[in-house]
């Protein structure tokens, strides 16, 4: 296969090595998490026996309980409302004729991917503080509103690669048979274009459970999200209830992407 | 307004594009499709015929001209409000629904109730010898199998017209062959007007009631297959359906001079001076040497083509005439051997220069 071709990298001195480093780098740090999250002693890199003590001690941690359920919450909430967006925004670029504007659209809808991060923080912080003043709530709904923006471009991509990838002829063949324009959308489009709208769904929610930044800064008091609650915790004694906490959302992470791929890779 | 007509089109254009690129797709093209007849636009690739059926389904708006259904404008209606149906060439069945919802699908979005919907699906799906996959997907149906689905899906709102754009063409010989006659039999049954399109001659010639026989976005003859094959109006027809040799003769009275001196009778109908026969490979007869009227070739090749022999035969003046005779032991002819070919003359199509 590879090696009859007339350029194959992995004949190039020292692509091995290379290839093992950068494995290491990658990985290493992870398995020392993962490996110390397991730790019965009460550092970060000492190792003192193997338990599960940590895991019990961040599950009975009250802060670490309402940082979850908040994590959580605000990425259900944000993956619906930001799939919803993007799901609208692909079918508003792709289910049309090319419009004057269009590149400009996609740039529009792709902004949060290439602002820096911190400047979409610190506009959001300044923004909803004004909103606060105006309004007096102070909710999650800010947290919510945040990461929804974000995600937007994370759940756009699938849909609209997929959308991509269904010609109209699905659809015209629905109004040869008397579908109105909404029940094409509802019997056909939609259905077919469930596998991008649950991937962009996906990436949207584990976007939005990784989020530090923009929630350190638009966050009221007693709104840490488990990454801020992590954040908080190193400014002071760090203990291995961190490695555990960072293990399960490792896990729970890994899960949903793994189903994000399997889901992208079925029928195409 | 004739109440026999089905689809009536005027004076359509259809241009894609704009300024030095545009395309004239439709070039003034005006037809009338009788209810309940087997029509078929017939034309090579990129003619026009996929862009007529688009507007009269309503996929595509005429730049200018009028559609009518049973004499009701539809020019600007939409396609889910147009009581015609088609099957897509690529069949474009939904992959996510069976095949009785598929064929259900039409009179589901008509409102009609569940119970209708699933014994019209049972009574079409039997129409095309389906029944028994209904709750199949597409995907586990072979590609006929498919086609029939898509057939059935178009037929079972019981459309006023059917349009099929080349259904055929994705089957291998054995199985169009049965489509055809399976086609033929579903038109005459439903008595719904088709409208079918294609570029095979031969389908043309042997399914259909009339044929529209288009060039670049032109409609150049409309007929029936006699009509067109016996009297096709222009070099072009004459060509493209079936095999036809294209001799230079000029006329004095009933009387052709070919380009070889020789001489044959044919009925001029009036016309003069220069104009080209057009004579069909089974027009022409090979007879011995010395029959009066006979006309001086050699045999330039012979193929054998199962039940029929095809000669080229060349005149003295070097031109060649292609010949299509049964293939029985009096009609053996070797390279070389010295001829007489006949040509009916009064058969010929005179076409003018
Ligand atoms: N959407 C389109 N945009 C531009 N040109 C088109 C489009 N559809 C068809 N055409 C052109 O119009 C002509 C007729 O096409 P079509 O109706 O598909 O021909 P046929 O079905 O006879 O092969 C072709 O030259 C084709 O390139
Ligand atoms: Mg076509």
């Amino acid at each position: 296969m590879g090696k009859n071709r007339a350029f194959d990298v992995t004949t190039l001195p020292g692509f091995t090595a290379i290839a093992i480093l950068a494995f290491v780098l990658l990985y290493a740090p992870i398995v020392t998490l993962v490996v110390y999250s397991f730790n019965g002693g009460n550092s970060v890199n000492l190792w003192g026996g193997f338990s599960l003590k940590w895991y019990k001690i961040a599950w009975e941690n009250e802060a670490v309980q309402g940082a979850a359920v908040r994590s959580l919450i605000i990425a259900v909430w944000a993956s619906v409302i930001a799939t919803s967006v993007a799901t609208l925004a692909a079918l508003g670029t792709t289910r049309r004729k090319r419009f004057r504007g269009q590149t400009f659209i996609y740039v529009m809808i792709n902004q949060p991917l290439m602002v820096p991060e911190i400047v979409t923080a610190v506009a959001l912080l300044i923004f909803f503080s004004s909103v606060k003043l105006a309004t007096g709530y102070s909710g999650l709904g800010y947290l919510i509103l945040a990461h929804s923006a974000f995600c937007v471009p994370f759940a756009y991509l699938p849909i609209r690669a997929r959308l991509e990838g269904m010609d109209t002829s699905m659809e015209i063949a629905a109004a040869d048979l008397y579908a109105t324009p909404w029940q094409t959308f509802r019997h056909i489009t939609l259905p077919l274009l469930m596998p991008g709208v649950l991937a962009g769904a996906m990436l949207a929610f584990v976007i939005s459970l990784d989020d530090v930044i923009i929630t350190e800064f638009v966050k009221s008091a007693g709104q840490d999200t488990l990454p801020t609650y992590m954040l908080g915790q190193l400014r002071r004694a760090l203990t291995p209830e961190v490695n555990a906490i960072s293990t399960a959302l490792l896990v729970l992470t890994v899960l949903i992407l793994t189903a994000f791929f399997i889901i992208t890779k079925k029928r195409g | 307004m004739n109440q026999d007509i089905a689809v009536s089109a005027s004076r359509i254009v259809k241009t894609y594009g704009a300024g030095t690129s545009a395309v004239r797709a439709l070039d003034d093209v005006s037809i009338d499709i009788e209810k309940g007849e087997f029509f078929t636009l017939l034309g090579p690739s990129g003619c026009g015929k996929t862009t007529l059926l688009r507007c009269i389904a309503g996929f595509e708006t005429p730049t200018s001209g009028t559609i009518l259904l049973s004499g009701r404008d539809i020019t600007f209606t939409p396609p889910n409000e147009r009581p015609i149906n088609t099957v897509f060439q690529s069949y474009a069945l939904f992959p996510h629904l069976t095949v009785a919802q598929n064929v259900g699908f039409g009179l589901q979005m008509l409102g009609r109730p569940k119970s209708e919907v699933a014994e019209a699906a049972a009574r079409v799906l039997a129409l095309v010898r389906l029944d028994g996959f209904a709750n199949r997907l597409p995907q586990q149906l072979s590609g006929g199998q498919q086609q029939r689905v898509a057939l059935a899906r178009a037929l079972a709102p019981q459309p006023e017209v059917l349009l099929l754009d080349e259904p055929l063409s994705a089957l291998d010989l054995k199985l169009r062959k049965e489509m055809q006659s399976e086609l033929k039999r579903l038109q005459t049954e439903t008595g719904i007007t088709f409208i079918f399109v294609t570029h095979d001659q031969e389908e043309a010639l042997t399914m259909s009631n009339r044929i529209g026989v288009m060039s670049a976005g032109k409609l150049l003859q409309v007929g029936t297959p006699r009509d067109i094959y016996d009297r096709p109006v222009n070099r072009f027809v004459a060509d493209f359906i079936g095999e036809t040799n294209f001799v230079r003769a000029t006329l004095a009275g009933d009387q052709a001079t070919l380009g070889s001196g020789d001489t044959i009778v044919v009925d001029a109908k009036g016309a003069s001076g220069s104009v080209t026969l057009a004579v069909r490979p089974e027009q022409i007869r090979i007879a011995p040497r010395d029959r009066p009227g006979a006309i001086h070739a050699t045999v330039a090749e012979s193929t054998y083509f199962g039940t029929d022999m095809h000669y080229q035969l060349a005149l003295s003046d070097g031109t060649f005439l292609i010949a299509r005779l049964q293939a029985n032991a009096a009609n053996v002819y070797g390279n070389g051997d010295e001829v007489g070919v006949l040509i009916d003359g009064t058969a010929l199509q005179l076409l003018a220069e």
